[in-house]
């Protein structure tokens, strides 16, 4: 039959095999042990020890595992009171659980000795969850941009600027491009293995409407989703089949694309004369943008913590920022000047990013924050709205009344309260 | 004593390898279907995942779609293969290069078949460079999207042929060797057609075959998805794919394990109605 009968059986043991490949070791190391869920790759993880640790003035002993045993061993440690791990390397979402449980140690001393490294406020403020401690020192980043192959620019609409963008500019910009070349030649990753549904949690929702959760049935976002099936119109059909537009832009299928950055990156790498990088559209509330943050933290009993905290300077150095950049497909946090000898491809990407978090109206969306296991159904939710709504022609106003309601459901069965853009809640986050 | 007890133990390995690796997960299956968080927290009879399945906007799509598929595919590999393998009769030199050749689908994985019409009907496919070639279209066409629901199905339904009349052919091509000759003779003799020597000699004596390779061939395209996933993608959703999206992204195995059972129910269904609409009759068992 299908393999998903198998799946359910498969998936314990995978997990005790992580744990028992994740086993601690002993506690006497000498080296603090920075856990990390990120930098996992054999090839980056190798690079973590042997080029950015090692100018460090900490030694430390870098282990990378994957997110669901990082978070089960993260709490073995807190309730059993035998710690091993002094440095935390994640997701913003993947340790914003942590808090609630008081797992982590605040790190208020440690912000004003990281001044000089500039990193901007808005993602400083992330690190809080909305609390008055910093829980986390922001460590790398990436987000979602749009890229452009350089045959579109001459059918940018007259008084457009491509670093400041509206959607409403986009729509005239691909429907230029229709008229000219007979070809709908704007493309979004909409297929089964794209990250469509962070475009509209990060970028239309908030643009639009200001929120995300709250405002998803708000009259603004009736009239959001009837000027986005607007531009569908000048959208590629094969739109509902891109994973990563890197692929159709490189092909000619598409001219201009909406991605993550490291799903962009192959573009930009083999052809970096023929793209251009440029931040996402604004729309009526701003710049709305989906920062994807990871942060340094330090657990509380961490058997190190200050050599743990001292590594947490060294790694927040620009220097330090830069060799890390060119290990992955994260950006620096701090606002570090893009280095020279970097790969002109991925020069584009930088740049673009930090347009769009300099940008005065720009306003970060965060990826859904407590919704553990039902993040799926979540995402979900905006995949069928999007479904009904533009490519079956539904009425806004119904389908978003009932998705409203599955969303709510959601809401309530994880508690989760409201997230950034949406205002902070005191209990579960209501759609209104 | 000994005697009447071998044969059990003998296939008692075989059943238990069945009972854990089958009947189990099958049970699995029904539990996490029928099973969901109750208002105390913890897990009690419910049908919530059947309602959210059913509820779910794609639900009837991916029904109508896999019964439209089953519909179009099942019939239409049967005559062709009935057709090939009566073909393959009458064939003296080369028989067994022609079977090998018409069998070669049969060693490619579904996923890999629904890779080369891929290949052959997306908007860089061969399909498209040769219509331009010779002027039909003056630029890339793309033929498998939302749009063009018609082409996408009809898609798929070529790459099912392509891919699965083989298996239905190998099993009538058995069935056909094992009916002595002497009977269509006998009929000839009497004066029978071609026709009526096929309808009437070389059918009934070959019902169980059909059975067979029909009941094969329907459980296989209720469960079809690597082919309709490859061409199709999200576009045409079915009961598998639909299934597969529930565990894998939507993280939500209790509806993916209703989905299951919908197909498994489906497939039982067909297998009835096959045993009981071509029952050989008592005297000719």
């Amino acid at each position: 039959m299908t393999p998903i009968r198998l799946l359910p059986r498969l998936a314990p043991a995978c997990a005790v095999a992580a744990l028992a490949l994740a086993a601690p070791r002993p506690a006497a190391a000498a080296e603090p042990v920075w856990l990390s869920t990120q930098l996992r790759p054999i090839e980056e993880a190798q690079h973590v020890r042997t080029v950015i640790l090692k100018d460090s003035p900490v030694k430390a002993d870098f282990i990378a595992d994957q997110p669901s045993s990082f978070t089960v061993r993260v709490e073995a440690e807190a309730k059993t009171g035998h710690h091993v791990v002094s440095l935390l390397g994640a997701l913003h979402g993947e340790l914003e659980p942590f808090v609630p449980l008081g797992l982590l140690q605040p790190l208020d001393g440690l912000v004003p000795r990281l001044a000089a490294d500039k990193i901007p406020n808005s993602l400083m403020q992330l690190g809080k969850f909305g609390t008055q401690h910093q829980y986390y020192i922001p460590w790398m980043q990436a987000t979602y941009i749009m890229a452009a192959n350089r045959k579109a620019l001459p059918y940018l609409p007259k008084g457009a600027s491509l670093d400041h963008l509206t959607y409403g500019q986009l729509e005239q910009w691909a429907a230029a491009i229709h008229k000219a070349t007979g070809r709908r030649l704007l493309g979004f990753p909409a297929g089964p293995s794209g990250l469509m549904h962070r475009f509209f949690e990060g970028y239309l929702y908030p643009a639009y409407t200001g929120g995300v959760v709250t405002t998803f049935r708000s009259p603004d976002a009736v009239k959001m989703w009837e000027t986005f099936r607007r531009l569908w119109a000048q959208v590629n059909p094969n739109s509902t089949s891109y994973g990563f537009m890197q692929e159709p832009l490189l092909s000619g299928d598409v001219w201009i694309a909406f991605d993550h950055v490291a799903r962009l990156q192959d573009a930009f790498r083999k052809r970096p004369q023929d793209f251009v990088a440029f931040p996402a559209p604004s729309g009526p509330e701003g710049l709305a943008y989906m920062p994807v943050v990871a942060g340094l933290a330090i657990p509380k009993g961490a058997p190190h913590p200050k050599q743990a905290a001292a590594l947490i300077e060294y790694l927040s150095k620009p220097s330090t920022q830069i060799l890390t950049l060119k290990t992955s497909s994260f950006f620096p946090a701090d606002a570090v000047p893009t280095p020279t000898d970097l790969e002109p491809g991925l020069k584009a990407e930088g740049d673009a990013v930090a347009k769009m978090l300099a940008a005065p109206d720009a306003k970060p969306a965060l990826l859904p924050v407590g919704l553990g296991a039902k993040g799926g159904e979540f995402d979900k939710i905006f995949l069928d709205t999007f479904q009904l709504i533009v490519l079956r022609h539904e009425a806004p106003e119904a389908v978003l009344k009932r998705e409203g309601e599955a969303m709510q459901r959601i809401l309530n069965d994880v508690h989760a309260r409201c997230w950034a853009p949406d205002p902070p809640s005191s209990g579960t986050c209501q759609v209104n | 004593m000994r005697s009447r007890s071998l044969p059990y133990l003998l296939i008692a390995p075989a059943s238990l390898l069945l009972a854990v690796l089958f009947l189990w997960p099958l049970a699995q299956t029904a539990l996490l279907a029928f099973r969901a968080p109750g208002p105390l927290g913890t897990d009690v009879w419910s049908l919530a995942h059947i309602g959210r399945m059913v509820g779910d906007f794609d639900f009837h799509s991916a029904l109508y779609n896999t019964l439209g598929l089953v519909v179009v595919v099942v019939p239409l590999q049967f005559v062709l293969a009935l057709t090939m393998a009566n073909m393959l009769r009458h064939i003296r030199a080369g028989r067994s290069l022609v079977l090998w050749i018409w069998s070669i689908p049969l060693g490619i994985s579904d996923l890999a078949a629904g890779l080369v019409w891929l290949a052959i009907l997306s908007e860089r496919g061969y399909l498209n460079t040769v219509l331009q070639a010779v002027g039909i279209i003056s630029g890339p066409r793309s033929w498998l999207t939302y749009e063009t629901p018609g082409v996408l199905f009809a898609a798929i339904v070529a790459t099912e042929l392509w891919r699965a009349t083989a298996i239905v052919l190998v099993i009538l091509v058995a069935g056909l060797d094992m009916i002595p000759r002497e009977y269509a003779e006998a009929a000839e003799v009497f004066g029978a057609t071609p026709w009526q020597r096929f309808r009437r000699v070389t059918l009934p004596l070959l019902r169980p075959s059909i059975q067979t390779a029909l009941i094969l061939r329907t459980v296989l395209a209720f469960e079809m998805f690597a082919t309709v996933v490859a061409i199709g993608g999200r576009n045409f959703p079915v009961l598998a794919s639909k299934a597969y999206d529930w565990q894998y992204f939507d993280q939500n195995t209790g509806v993916a394990a209703a989905y299951a059972l919908v197909i498994m129910a489906a497939a039982i269904a067909a297998t009835l109605v096959y045993l009981r609409l071509l029952r050989s009759p008592e005297h000719a068992r």
